[in-house]
């Protein structure tokens, strides 16, 4: 079963060699997330099916269908309060933590339903990592920060975490800004830093999709241009969907858009399609700044 | 002329009634600083030749010259640490069912009514109750574990209120961070939760062990001993307590053990003065370290 996860050749080959650990970590995905005939075949990490998300009465996000290919980034536009970071949230269930928070419809992940009741949302979210609008390290020292993942999933060996926290903080251009400071308070660093250490924290538990929910909102063109290259080094080993209010940021480094309004998904394609299509379209009108 | 008198700064018809104001409130708080001030006063003038090493190591004793508080300060340290360690996990996990786990149904909701009024209600009934469950019912006796669950009775209902508030205060998006991680409920609360609530739950604790230790009426209701002789051997022994001391020293008809009563009441205010210090030093040092 393990080979079967391996051919699957991208990153995963390298880090199960790295220790039983991580092929424990991966066997047990596959005893949540069954179906493993599709678990290395497929093209699309999600597919989502007549998806509804209501807050109240309010419908947030009406009866999208859609498949997000993977290994690549796809980002997420639209106007404000069209139900992107609803829509985000919904893929690794953060959006149950909201109360009143209704949801129908189907998300297959790895072409399992999520929403299954057999489905643990727990192991779902630390296969699914979610970075935030603000950066929003705990107020640990850095490298605790980077442990935190590990810590709750038990693994005690401190040799391996150190190991982990290292190779996350590698992943997320951090180490070397930080590799002095280990244990200085996380909250001493800058606002981009932060946002990093956020990356490295959420890639510390090896996920295989990184949800980010506007994550340079905040941050300064430099800090901005920092993270972008950064995901774009990570696409090769997660799969990577994020949502942008930055319609050049979308186009910069995106391979796949989709276009939210009032709800709707309206147009998901190719990120150069869609920057390609006429004024007429609701999308062209939105690029070009018409409305929204 | 006009616009002169209207920006000038003291104007008597718009600084009048401002003027009156303030030498009312002035007056309060010189009227209550005096009367703490005379009443500080005339105990130190009582009480302070009375203070000695010998005061603290001797027992009760039918000579008031003679006469130590060591059976009462030592009652009085056991009876915060009993109490403490039954109240504090009490009211911290009851605090932590309300804000994390209670449905927002009118049972809690009531629940927490009831809580906000038990905060309130004088201190003799919690000793009356203490008197028939504790002392009579579970046939605890006169013993310090009795006096120390009248107490955590007592103080409970602060416990919770702090703790509850202490909680609150924990951003939600540290919490999102941690369940996004693939953080379980119970987890979010150990590593995130508590360590952050920390410095207020402790300052609620600090808070309500030092009205505890003042508290007479209770301890009087459930029966405590004025005079003991010898230190407490078990949590079974009988006991006696500052407070109680005292007022037992008070309602003599001598004059010398009035002094003595004096000078234990110096130790009482010392007593709660450092615990209140201690509390405030406690919550400013966390407070920098957080804010970092
Ligand atoms: N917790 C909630 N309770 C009620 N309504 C909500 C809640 N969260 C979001 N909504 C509503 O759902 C709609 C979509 O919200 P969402 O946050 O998904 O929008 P968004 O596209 O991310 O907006 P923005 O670009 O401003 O972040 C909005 O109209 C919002 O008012
Ligand atoms: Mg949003």
């Amino acid at each position: 079963m393990i080979v079967k996860i391996v051919n699957k050749g991208h990153y995963t080959l390298w880090r199960l060699r790295r220790s039983h650990m991580n092929a424990l970590r991966c066997v047990h995905a596959l005893t949540i997330l069954g179906n493993k005939n599709r678990y290395y075949m497929e093209k699309h990490i999600f597919e989502i099916k007549n998806l509804n998300i209501y807050y109240h009465d309010f419908q947030a996000v009406k009866n999208v269908s859609v498949a997000i290919p993977s290994y690549v980034i796809t980002a997420i536009i639209g106007p404000s309060g069209c139900g992107k970071s609803s829509f985000l949230r919904s893929m690794n269930r953060m959006n149950d933590l909201i109360p009143n928070a209704k949801l129908t419809g189907e998300i297959l992940f790895h072409g399992v339903n999520i929403y299954d009741p057999l489905i643990s949302e727990v192991n779902l979210r630390r296969r699914v990592g979610m970075v935030f609008q603000k950066p929003n390290p705990f107020p640990f020292s850095i490298f605790a920060n980077v442990a935190y993942g590990l810590k709750i999933q038990n693994i005690k060996d401190k040799a391996m975490i150190a190991e982990r926290v290292e190779e996350s903080l590698k992943r997320a251009f951090l180490w070397d800004e930080v590799k002095d400071r280990l244990k200085k308070p996380a909250l001493e660093l800058s606002g981009g830093q932060q946002q990093r250490l956020c990356i490295a924290r959420a890639l510390a538990v090896y996920p295989d999709t990184l949800l980010l929910d506007e994550p340079c909102s905040s941050l300064d063109p430099l800090a901005t241009a920092k993270i972008e290259e950064l995901l774009q080094k990570l696409k090769k080993e997660v799969n990577i969907i994020i949502v942008t209010h930055n319609l050049q940021q979308a186009k910069r480094i995106s391979e796949y858009v989709g276009f939210f309004n009032s709800g709707e998904l309206v147009d998901f394609g190719p990120t150069k399609e869609i920057f390609e299509r006429s004024a007429q379209s609701m999308v062209g009108r939105y690029i070009q700044g018409i409305f929204g | 002329m006009f616009f002169s008198t209207a920006l000038k700064k003291y104007n008597l018809q718009t600084n009048g009634p401002n003027a009156v104001f303030l030498i009312l409130v002035m007056l309060s708080f010189c009227f209550a600083i005096a009367m703490l001030f005379m009443l500080l006063a005339s105990i130190f003038y009582d009480g302070f030749l009375r203070l000695s090493w010998q005061f603290l190591t001797q027992f009760p004793s039918r000579n008031p010259q003679m006469a130590g508080i060591l059976s009462s300060w030592v009652g009085s340290l056991y009876l915060m640490i009993l109490t403490g360690i039954i109240a504090v996990p009490l009211g911290v996990g009851a605090a932590i069912y309300f804000e994390k786990y209670a449905k927002k149904n009118w049972f809690n909701h009531l629940m927490e009514i009831n809580i906000g009024t038990l905060a309130g209600v004088p201190s003799i009934i919690y000793g009356l109750l203490g008197l028939a469950l504790f002392v009579r019912i579970m046939s605890l006796d006169r013993s310090l574990i009795a006096g120390a669950f009248t107490l955590a009775l007592l103080i409970l209902p602060i416990i919770i209120i702090s703790s509850r508030e202490a909680i609150r205060n924990v951003p939600s998006f540290m919490q999102d961070g941690a369940l996004a991680l693939g953080a379980t409920r119970s987890q979010v609360i150990k590593t995130i939760i508590i360590p952050l609530s920390f410095p207020g739950i402790l300052t609620g604790v600090i808070l309500s062990l030092s009205r505890a230790i003042g508290e007479t009426a209770p301890l009087i209701a459930i029966g405590a001993l004025t005079y003991i002789a010898f230190l407490p051997e078990s949590i079974l022994s009988p006991f006696t307590a500052l407070p109680i001391q005292i007022f037992n020293w008070i309602s003599r008809p001598q004059i010398l053990f009035h002094h003595n009563a004096a000078a234990g009441i110096i130790v009482l205010i010392s007593i709660t003065l450092l615990l209140n210090m201690s509390a405030i030093f406690l919550r400013d040092r966390f407070d920098r370290k957080n804010s970092k």
